[in-house]
């Protein structure tokens, strides 16, 4: 539509293994060493765990924080994070009319309790009234709390203050791209003009590897880059959010754009059918890229599952720009992968330079000029192909 | 001839499509026959053993052949039965091939017991049963399909697959107001012009025995377990729990140009949506109820209407001691003075609280209270609680004319989600 309003990114909260913040990313990134990878814990499988963090920055009281399971203490420590990035902590009258998305799994299993349950539930003479009874006797009430996916946004109201109106939604990778086209959406049409979205994922669970073991896409360990050869997927901890304004918005409160997020898009390949993927991306990041190619780079959030990340390899090696791996960096974090990743991008465009290429990942290649626009894409390991555009405002 | 767009000049949003599954039956007929009659569809619980726990009814969805089966099978049947019917009823599009997104609200999902204990016998470990060796076991890989079904995404990209929606289907949870968060998904969408159509469903066919005993640990359910068809008391004095239900509701929204540029026929229209959050609490809301105020006002506003052009709430009422109170305190702020004449009710009086469908399918009883000229009952209301005097078409149907219905959902972890329905296009 041609009545489109630019949308602004005026806060970024980013944790991840790498740390917190966008400086302490930034800086963590100019130095190309290994990333910070966990091949042991977890064995057979590598992931990428969170920084140390001081929940209690964020997340000032430990009543709040004994409330959330981590997958949410991170994401509402991320949104802490993003809202001191705008300038809006504290703010009631703004957060008071602040839209939210999140992208949110959930779960978490209490792995003690369930261990023990299947320990001993084949030998009991009655394994279903067995199961309810130690169910009702050792599930922590509040652990409910914990495993509902629309619950950190609950969190982030309950402890920030947001509460505009609040969105929660689900579906894995393609849910991260769908919470911040959504919010970028509205601003664009003029129906919302503040909007705080994005996701959080621990990875440090092996309920969650299960899933993926299913189907045995987790990555193993030694870690490798995803891109020049995708072996699974090397799942990170991480959160991200990022607060979205309309310019006016933003100026009249004196807000400074970290970057414009120039649009978002959120598609489904039929997976079954060979190319799909493919020409899916092709076309989105042709779409994403229009007629400039100057100071244009790719950041990948491949997920690292070969049949996706191949099929997503293939269509950006062919639009010619400068492309680096977010998630060699830190890993995927499934539902905030897209946030995190367009987190990088405004960070980078921001600078106005893009990070050192890693060793071994043979499709990163210096690039020292301006960078002024990056597209970010994500192919789903299992559905959903995303793309974005970040561009620098001058 | 009528405008095409509303007070605000946007496109006015119709629907042209409805379905609904509950524990009463399927489809819309068979409910509306047994909701008027004021039937209560909730029983003995018989999917799982009841020995032991403190609450053992609920309203489950049992009549349908592969009831039973896990939680994300179960709530796609439901989902795909009351879409089916939305979709039919329509007309909208050709077979497999529906002309836009679709906003799907799906329960929590995760793997389950009965997979669980299949994976730590597989894994045939000598000591105790740890996930490392469910790890192990998945690694065999005799058990990928596992993956997809829990997946929070699957149940939306099945249905995705089945009616041909546009695009990648949003799955989404706003807990108790998720029904109206898909249904504002699809107004916002066709009013920005994204689309000229869109898919609402909310589906819940989750009522294991795990979740039935963590709402139970947060002491959020009835355990009049007696007489299980009496035991959901929205608004009673003897009130004491939600009832934990199943269900789904789809509705099919176009805008108005479009609806009648096919002919179809309007069976209402979706006039204002509004949503407001609260921070107070995680399980409990504002005691001052200014989010639900917030919520109603704002839902008016978006519709271009003042609470006097209201003539029925179909109310949250889940029948707990507190949302019942808190509903009624922000109903009287809104409402004031006449909140004590205004018919209201609540359909979980009879079907149970179906969580993450329930605002669909309430949302779907409102457009047929509205075209009917016909409110359904909050049965069981023996005994008023003195504090909250309200009009709840106590036990017995009433016959009156509605145009304009206030349709409430209040979430559990602070979402609230307020919807306005009329029956044709001012």
């Amino acid at each position: 539509m041609s009545d489109r309003r630019d949308v602004w990114i005026t806060g970024i909260g980013l944790v991840s293994s790498l740390g917190e913040g966008l400086e302490a990313h930034w800086t963590a990134l100019a130095t190309p060493a290994k990333p910070a990878v966990d091949e042991t814990t977890y064995a057979p499988y590598v992931l990428h765990p969170l920084a140390k963090i001081d929940f209690d920055q964020q997340i000032p009281k430990r009543g709040d924080q004994r409330q959330m399971e981590p997958w949410q203490r991170i994401g509402t420590y991320a949104a802490g994070l993003a809202l001191d990035s705008a300038g809006l902590k504290g703010n009631k009258e703004i957060l008071a009319t602040t839209d939210m998305v999140v992208a949110a799994g959930g779960g978490e299993r209490d792995q003690t309790v369930d261990g023990a349950i299947l320990t001993d539930i084949e030998k009991q003479p009655n394994p279903e009234v067995f199961l309810s009874e130690q169910l009702q006797s050792n599930l922590r009430p509040t652990l409910f709390l914990a495993q509902l996916s629309n619950l950190l946004a609950g969190n982030i109201s309950i402890v920030h203050g947001v509460t505009g109106s609040s969105r929660t939604f689900m579906g894995e990778e393609s849910s991260g791209t769908d919470a911040v086209r959504i919010g970028w959406s509205r601003i664009a049409a003029g129906t919302s003009e503040i909007a705080l979205v994005g996701g959080a994922y621990n990875a440090e669970r092996r309920d969650m590897l299960l899933l993926f073991a299913l189907k045995s896409v987790a990555l193993h360990a030694p870690w490798a880059p995803v891109l020049v050869d995708p072996k699974g997927v090397p799942t990170g901890s991480a959160g991200a959010f990022l607060v979205l304004e309309s310019p006016e918005h933003a100026m009249a409160r004196g807000a400074k754009p970290i970057a414009k997020l120039s649009g978002v898009w959120s598609e489904r390949a039929k997976r079954g059918e060979p190319g799909a993927i493919e020409a899916l991306v092709d076309e989105m990041i042709r779409t994403a890229k229009g007629d400039v190619s100057e100071g244009t780079a790719i950041l990948s959030a491949a997920c690292g599952a070969p049949e996706p990340t191949s099929a997503e390899v293939a269509a950006i090696s062919r639009a010619g720009l400068p492309v680096r791996s977010v998630t060699d960096r830190v890993g995927h974090s499934l539902e905030a992968q897209m946030p995190v990743a367009l987190a990088l991008a405004a960070l980078a465009v921001s600078k106005g330079k893009l990070f050192a290429p890693l060793e071994g990942e043979t499709l990163e290649e210096a690039f020292d000029g301006t960078l002024t626009r990056a597209i970010v894409t994500g192919v789903g390991h299992w559905r959903g192909e995303g793309v974005a555009l970040v561009e620098r405002v001058d | 001839m009528a405008s095409y767009t509303d007070k605000a000049g946007r496109p006015i949003v119709v629907v042209t499509g409805a379905g609904m599954v509950t524990s009463l039956g399927q489809g819309k007929q068979d409910n509306w026959a047994k909701l008027i009659a004021g039937k209560s569809g909730i029983h003995r619980i018989t999917r799982f053993p009841i020995d032991g726990l403190r609450t053992t009814i609920a309203g489950t969805v049992d009549f349908l052949a592969e009831s039973g089966r896990s939680a994300p099978d179960l709530s796609e049947e439901l989902a795909s039965l009351a879409a089916a019917e939305a979709i039919a009823e329509s007309g909208i599009g050709s077979k497999g091939n529906f002309p836009g997104p679709l906003f799907c609200a799906v329960p929590p999902i995760e793997i389950e017991w009965p997979q669980r204990r299949v994976l730590a016998q597989e894994s045939a470990a000598n000591g105790p049963i740890t996930y490392d060796d469910l790890l192990r076991a998945a690694e065999a890989g005799t058990h990928e399909a596992w993956h997809e079904r829990f997946l929070y995404g699957s149940i939306a990209d099945h249905l995705a697959d089945k009616f041909g929606t546009r695009g990648q289907p949003i799955s989404l949870s706003t807990a108790c107001a998720s029904g109206n968060t898909s249904i504002q998904l699809g107004i916002e969408a066709i009013r920005r012009g994204d689309c000229e159509a869109a898919l609402s469903i909310a589906t819940d066919g989750s009522v294991t025995a795990e979740a039935l005993i963590r709402f139970s640990l947060l002491s959020a359910l009835s355990t009049n377990n007696e007489n299980p068809e009496a035991a959901s008391r929205p608004f009673s004095k003897n009130r004491d729990g939600f009832i934990i239900a199943e269900g789904a509701g789809a509705l099919v929204l176009e805008s108005l140009e479009h609806a009648m540029a096919r002919g179809a026929e309007i069976i209402g229209v979706l006039e204002g949506v509004g949503e407001m959050a609260d921070s107070f609490h995680r399980t409990r809301s504002s005691p001052d109820a200014k989010p639900v105020i917030g919520c109603m006002r704002a839902a008016l506003t978006d519709a271009g209407v003042t609470a006097d052009d209201i003539d029925y709430i179909n109310a949250h009422g889940t029948s707990t001691p507190e949302n019942d109170r808190m509903e009624f305190t922000g109903m009287s702020a809104v409402f004031g003075e006449r909140i004590g004449s205004i018919p209201l009710s609540s359909n979980k009086s009879m079907i149970g609280h179906t969580l993450t469908a329930a605002a669909a399918i309430e949302a779907v009883i409102s457009l047929l209270t509205i075209r009917n000229g016909r409110i359904p009952p909050t049965i069981n209301y023996e005994i008023p609680d003195p504090a909250i005097p309200l009009d709840v078409v106590p036990n017995v149907a009433r016959d009156t004319q509605v145009n304009r219905v206030m349709s409430n959902s209040f979430g559990f972890g602070g979402q609230n989600v307020c919807l306005l329905l009329t029956g044709e296009p001012a």
